[in-house]
Order: structure tokens, then C-alpha cells, then sequence
């Protein structure tokens, strides 16, 4: 057992935050909420300067190697930097299940990843599933040649900037069953794709998507028809680890934004670190984040693990972060008083990143069901 | 004791709920059910239509024109205020300034300012907070130096609700230097409209613009608007303020809101072929603030009729406004992912911009964002307990 990082990984962490602090200032981060809701300037520096949009893919598809430990470093630095990239959707999501079909379209666009010239957005979840894939009810049928989509997605996260939308619909069983699921590559353009894009509430962009009679060739199938399931639930695993690691990145962030302000913002005579009652808030905080940390780590040593385990361990990372996001953030912004409720500071966009995050693949109520369905 | 009405209560109560469902602007209570906000001339058409019974100087004195209820009238008419979903009484005029315009101001002050409140053609705003001075107010640095018959005003006041609205605003100024720095503190008044007030809007993160900051450079007024003596507004803030820590309560909006929740689980899948209305994990929480907001209406009802200590006045305060956040929390719950969309919402036709999420949803996670100030304003929660405990043993426990 070994749960120190190498040396290889610190350096992967260091240059990271280096690149991010350097490149992605919170004034950035204002700048390129306000205008497309990203930034693909970061994106190619990702790609470029760091090569990080190839970690996790084998140097045969382009890639540079690496793995889950390094995806979570990366996911946490994006957090503490308040990114608002992709980086989960492309390449936690979507590279894995693109690696796993191995087919011709879905090599090409590994190809296209890694050089930092595609972004993915994933369609799984409609207004009725809640965060249950088993509840999908959009249908893909048979036509000559390929399938035919129809159905609704709702809140598709980055999906306006998205060069392809991997999406999940039912070519066969009802809505309950988990059989039946399959993955398509579908083009944001295609007709009868009607998108509505929005601002989110984190800064970003996502659309709500009705698909009537989207066409689709044969090779737009990733993963076998109608056994999509295994992969969608892997997916939705990796995302909650990427997730969980992004939250962890902002709580640090937070926590250390509020100890700064404890010591600088004076009231009654004192700073506000100087005030036993501030400390003992900070020090809770610091608790909840040396948990939540912890699940973070769980979640990510177990993706390799049997899909059982690996799901319970996701979701007993959600349930212990998601107490942490709330009791770190609330408390960030209460301790900024007025100015935690700001739009001018990083506070109130940490705090609202981290409501988004909670609310992505489950809340503490769906991950508590979850986790007691799946025998320990 | 005894809970029930007597039958003129239950009278006040009946011809109050009439009210809100016959003579009241229907399309602000329209509006605001479909999460919309709502604009200044909303505002003045409904506390137009509140005045036009007597209703709008709630806690005013008869003689200038309030409907001197007892006190458990006024809880009623704010409980079916709540009840019927209609705007809430901007409170800066009518709530905060005017009670102590009509306790300490003088006759022409009464004369000038009163009527344009009662009739809502007036708003003001607070200048109390300041840049350096939140919770520590009594620390305020905002100036008044006095020239022949006038004030010189200069500082910066923050988190101004409503001041790029304001025709006036009253402020807590320093009009001298004294070993208690309560001491030394008057109250004064501004046109809005005088030169050198600069009003700098501040977008809290629901993305609406309430606050504001506003400077002051060298802004002259008449000494005339200093309400009451140079120096005491520290005493005149605190006669008023007691009473008003009780506006926060909120009871019946906790109430309506919860019903509601109680409806939208109804109608929320879980995920697994039901509804949260029958998950046990999502009703453990709902039931436990319904629990919370009915043992909170007992505790505010005995505040509001029996002398309240300090120390249940600030025990309150908390459990009001945390109470109002978990209800919050609720909303964000029941929204799950649909918590995404963040629509402008004072713009008509909002919930368009998002066809799949509900419009709860989209509404409920901004009243997230946004009620979080209810833990720092009028008061953080912190400075609420050091009350508490200052207050404990003091009376018995």
C-alpha cells in the first residue's frame, strides 16, 4: 500500500497550479463567464503547455499515459482555479467510454481530444430519472443505416460549446430497466437537435435538448446496443471522483480565501482571527475538508475496482463531500459576511460551483438509496 | 393562555385575507407567485393599495396616520400578507425610519416626509452599514461636520437596499469624537438628489441588484434633517430596533413555502419510479422544518405579547432566519439537476430560457443564494450568541 504521491505527480500539481495562477486569474475567470461561459484559450493551454488532455489516454490513441491519481490532481487544481472547462465531461467522462468502444469514429475523436480541438459534452440524464440511467426514456430506433433519436436531456453542461455530444437513449426495454441503454455520438448541429442554452448557475453554459427524429449513421453507436449500461454507471462513477476532487480544490481555495479575510477584516477592536469563536469555524472547516479529502482519494483508488465497489465507494465519497460543500462554502460566505454575497469575489463563485457539483450526479439523499442498494 | 382568536380577531383576520384576494393588485401577487421580481412602480401600486385601508404604517402611531394595531393584530395582517403571497412592506421607509420620525422627529419634519411615505411617493434607503463597519456599527466613520446652518456629509455607506431607487436616505453620521463611541452619532437625512451622492450598484450572487455602495463627497444638507439631537441616534436606533428584530420572523412565508415544497415532492420523481413526497430521507427534512416553523410561531407570538429578553429576542433572530435557509435548502432539493439554469428574473418571460426546468427550481436555488444574508444582515448569527451569552444567567434560565 503506498498513498503518497510520486514525484512525477507533485510536478504534475506544481506546474499545474503554476500554469493556472499564471493564466487563469479570477479576473479571467469573471471575463470568461461573462462571455461564452469558458475559456478556449485555457483549453489550448492545457493541451499545449501542460499536455494535460492527454493524460489518461494510452500514447497509441495520442495520449500521454497516466491515470485516474493524475485525472484527480488535475480536477482539483481546476477547482482551486475555479475552472470552468470541460475538463470532467471530455476527458473523465467521455475518453474512457470512447476508449472502450475502440471503433473508427470514436478513435479519430480520441485524436482530436488529445490535440486539444474537441470538447465533449455527455447527455444522460431527463427531467423524470433524477440521477438514476436505469429511468432513461429517450429512444433511439432502428432506421436503415444508423438510428433514430427523440427524447429530452436536460441541463447538458457545456453543451453549447461542444464539438460532440455523447448522449444516452433506450433502443430497446421501459424506463426502470437497466438493460436496453445505449451511447450515440451525436453532432450539435444535426437537424431536429433543438437546443436551449443558459447561463448556469456556476458560470458556465448547459442547454436543455429535445431530439425529434435526430438521424444518426451506424458508427455514431459507442459501446455495444442495448448493454450501454455498465458504461454509463462508469462514467457517472469517474465524473463523481473528478467531482469530488474539483470540490475538494475549492474548499481549499475557499478555506484559504477565509482565513486571509479572518486576518485582514478587523470589527470590535480585533481581527477576526483573533476571535476564538472565527478560529474554531476555521478549524471545522479544516475537519470537514481533511474527510472530504479522504473520499475524494477513495473514490479515485477504487475506479479500477469491480463496478460494485467502485460505485459504492462513489458514493460514499458524494455523501461525505456533499456535507463538506455545504458546511465549508455556507461558512465561507458567512464568515465574508456582505461580501461572501458578492459577484465580485471568488467566494460566492466557489460557493455556487460547489451547489452545482452537489446537484451533478446525485445529491446525499439519491447516494444514500444508492450506496444501500448495492450489497457491501 | 389560551391559542384560540376572540372573535374580533378572527374578524380582523377574515377582512384582512379578504382583502388580499379581492381589492389587492392581483398581478403582483401573479407575479411574485411565478418568481418573477418585481419593479419600484410594483412596489408603489401595492403599498398604494395597502394604504388605501390604512394598512401601510404598520407599526406607526395612530395620529400620523398608522392603524394602531395591537401587537397580535399585526402579526395577523403579516401572516395573511404572507398568506396570500403579496409583496412585503419595503421596509426602510415604512418599517425603519418612520416609526422614529414619528417618535422623534419634529412637526415639519412629520409634515414633509410622512405623507410622501404613507402615499409611496417616497422611498428611502438605510445608510447604516459601512465598508469598515458591519457588525461593529457603533465603529462608523461616515462624517456630518456642521457649516453655519448646514452639514457636510462625507464617507461611504454599503449594502444599501433599494438605494438606485431612493429619493431619500437616512444615515448615521459621526458629528463628533467622544470617549464612547456610540456617543457622538447623529442621524441625518439626504436627498438623494444632492450633489456629490454617487450610488455604485453591487450584484450579489443570485445576479440581482438590490445593494448598492454609496459615496458621499462634501454633500451638503440642511441641519434641518437631523432627526432628533446631535449625537443620540445611537438611543433612537436602539428604542426601534428591539421590536424590529422581530420582523424577520417570516412565520407564514416559512409556512407557505413548506406547503408548497410539500406539493412539488408530490409531483418530483425520485429516481426510482416515485416521488420525493414519499422518499423518508427528503420527508425527515421537510417534516422536521415544518416541526421547527410551528414551535417558532408559538416562540415569536409569546415575544411579540410578553416582554422579551434580549436574549430571546436574539435566540430568534436565529432560528428565524436559519430556519428560512433549511426551507430554502428544501427548494434546492427538490430542483436537482434543473438547480442549473440561472435566468434573469426580472425580466418577463425568465423561465423560458430553460424549457425542461421547472420554474421552482430556477427561482428556488437563487433564494438559495440570496437568503444566505439572512445570517449576516440585521446582525450575524455570531453577534446574536455573544448577545445571548452576555444576556445568560441574567434573568434565570
Amino acid at each position: 500500500m503506498n498513498l503518497s504521491f510520486s514525484p512525477e505527480q507533485e510536478q504534475l500539481r506544481d506546474s499545474l497550479r503554476r500554469y493556472l495562477a499564471a493564466h487563469f486569474p479570477f479576473e479571467a475567470r469573471r471575463a470568461a463567464s461573462s462571455a461564452e461561459g469558458r475559456s478556449p484559450a485555457l483549453w489550448q493551454g492545457l493541451a499545449g503547455a501542460l499536455g494535460l488532455l492527454g493524460v489518461g489516454v494510452p500514447e497509441a490513441f495520442g495520449g500521454a499515459g497516466g491515470g485516474s491519481v493524475e485525472q484527480m490532481i488535475a480536477a482539483e487544481e481546476l477547482g482551486r482555479a475555479l475552472s470552468l472547462e470541460p475538463f470532467a465531461e471530455t476527458m473523465v467522462m467521455a475518453v474512457p467510454a470512447l476508449l472502450a468502444d475502440g471503433g473508427a469514429a470514436a478513435t479519430a475523436l480520441l485524436g482530436l481530444i488529445c490535440g486539444g480541438s474537441a470538447t465533449i459534452a455527455c447527455a444522460l440524464f431527463e427531467p423524470a430519472t433524477r440521477w438514476s440511467p436505469a429511468r432513461i426514456e429517450a429512444r433511439a430506433s432502428r432506421t436503415e443505416g444508423g438510428w433514430r433519436l427523440n427524447g429530452a436531456k436536460n441541463a447538458v453542461a457545456a453543451f453549447p460549446s461542444a464539438d460532440m455530444l455523447l448522449l444516452a437513449a433506450r433502443t430497446s426495454g421501459a424506463p426502470g430497466e437497466a438493460d436496453g441503454l445505449s451511447l450515440f455520438l451525436v453532432d450539435p448541429m444535426a437537424p431536429g437537435l433543438e437546443s436551449h442554452a443558459f447561463p448556469t448557475i456556476d458560470g458556465r453554459r448547459a442547454a436543455d435538448l429535445i431530439l425529434r427524429d435526430v438521424a444518426v449513421g451506424e458508427g455514431a453507436l459507442v459501446g455495444p446496443p442495448g448493454g450501454a449500461a455498465p458504461l454509463i454507471e462508469a462514467m457517472i462513477d469517474r465524473a463523481i471522483a473528478a467531482g469530488a476532487a474539483e470540490a475538494v480544490g475549492i474548499m481549499r481555495r475557499l478555506l484559504a480565501d477565509t482565513l486571509s479575510y479572518a486576518r485582514v477584516r478587523r470589527q470590535f477592536g480585533q481581527a477576526l482571527a483573533d476571535m476564538q469563536v472565527i478560529q474554531h469555524r476555521l478549524a471545522d472547516m479544516s475537519v470537514e475538508l481533511e474527510l472530504a479529502s479522504a473520499a475524494s482519494l477513495l473514490a479515485t483508488l477504487k475506479l479500477a475496482a469491480p463496478a460494485a465497489e467502485r460505485a459504492r465507494a462513489a458514493s460514499t465519497a458524494r455523501i461525505v463531500v456533499s456535507k463538506a460543500m455545504r458546511f465549508i462554502g455556507q461558512n465561507a460566505v458567512q464568515l465574508h459576511g456582505g461580501m461572501g454575497m458578492v459577484d465580485e469575489l471568488p467566494i460566492a463563485h466557489g460557493f455556487k460551483r460547489l451547489t452545482m457539483i452537489d446537484a451533478e450526479f446525485g445529491t446525499t439523499d439519491h447516494h444514500i438509496r444508492r450506496r444501500e442498494a448495492i450489497a457491501a | 393562555m389560551d391559542l384560540a382568536l376572540t372573535p374580533a380577531q378572527s374578524d380582523f383576520q377574515r377582512q384582512v385575507r379578504d382583502f388580499f384576494a379581492t381589492d389587492y393588485p392581483q398581478d403582483v401577487r401573479a407575479k411574485l407567485a411565478s418568481g418573477t421580481q418585481l419593479s419600484r412602480e410594483d412596489h408603489v401600486r401595492a403599498q398604494q393599495a395597502l394604504n388605501s385601508r390604512g394598512w401601510l404604517g404598520v407599526g406607526w402611531p395612530k395620529e400620523h396616520g398608522g392603524p394602531g394595531w395591537t401587537p397580535i393584530e399585526r402579526h395577523l395582517f403579516d401572516e395573511e400578507l404572507e398568506r396570500a403571497g403579496a409583496a412585503s412592506i419595503i421596509p426602510m421607509a415604512v418599517i425603519y425610519i418612520g416609526p422614529i420620525v414619528c417618535a422623534f422627529g419634529t412637526a415639519e419634519q412629520q409634515a414633509k416626509w410622512l405623507p410622501d411615505i404613507l402615499e409611496s411617493r417616497a422611498m428611502w434607503a438605510q445608510g447604516y452599514s459601512e465598508p469598515e463597519a458591519g457588525s461593529d456599527l457603533a465603529s462608523l466613520r461616515f462624517q456630518a461636520v456642521r457649516d453655519g446652518d448646514d452639514y457636510i456629509l462625507n464617507g461611504t455607506k454599503i449594502w444599501t437596499s433599494g438605494a438606485h431607487w431612493a429619493d431619500w436616505i437616512f444615515c448615521l453620521a459621526r458629528t463628533s469624537q467622544e470617549s464612547r463611541k456610540q456617543d457622538g452619532i447623529s442621524l441625518i437625512c439626504a436627498d438623494m438628489a444632492s450633489p456629490g451622492i454617487t450610488v455604485h450598484p453591487i450584484i450579489t450572487m443570485d445576479g440581482s441588484h438590490e445593494l448598492n455602495r454609496v459615496e458621499f463627497v462634501d454633500v451638503r444638507v440642511p441641519a434641518a434633517n437631523r432627526i432628533g439631537e446631535e449625537g443620540r441616534a445611537w438611543h433612537y436606533a436602539n428604542v426601534l430596533l428591539k421590536t424590529e428584530r422581530l420582523s424577520y420572523a417570516h412565520i407564514a412565508r416559512k409556512r407557505v413555502d413548506l406547503a408548497r415544497v410539500r406539493a412539488l415532492a408530490a409531483q418530483t420523481p425520485d429516481g426510482d419510479g416515485g416521488t420525493l413526497r414519499d422518499d423518508p430521507l427528503f420527508l425527515r427534512r421537510l417534516v422536521e422544518c415544518e416541526a421547527e416553523v410551528e414551535a417558532l410561531e408559538i416562540a415569536v407570538l409569546r415575544a411579540l405579547t410578553a416582554e422579551a429578553p434580549p436574549a430571546a429576542v436574539s435566540a430568534l433572530k436565529i432560528l428565524c432566519t436559519e430556519c428560512a435557509q433549511h426551507v430554502t435548502e428544501l427548494f434546492v432539493e427538490l430542483a436537482g439537476r434543473a438547480r442549473a439554469p440561472m435566468p434573469d428574473r426580472s425580466r418577463s418571460g425568465w423561465a423560458d430560457v430553460a424549457p425542461l426546468a421547472p420554474p421552482h427550481a430556477m427561482s428556488g436555488v437563487q433564494s438559495y443564494f440570496f437568503e444566505r444574508a439572512q445570517t449576516i444582515y440585521g446582525g450575524t448569527s455570531e453577534v446574536q450568541k455573544t448577545i445571548i451569552w452576555r444576556n445568560l444567567g441574567h434573568e434565570g434560565i
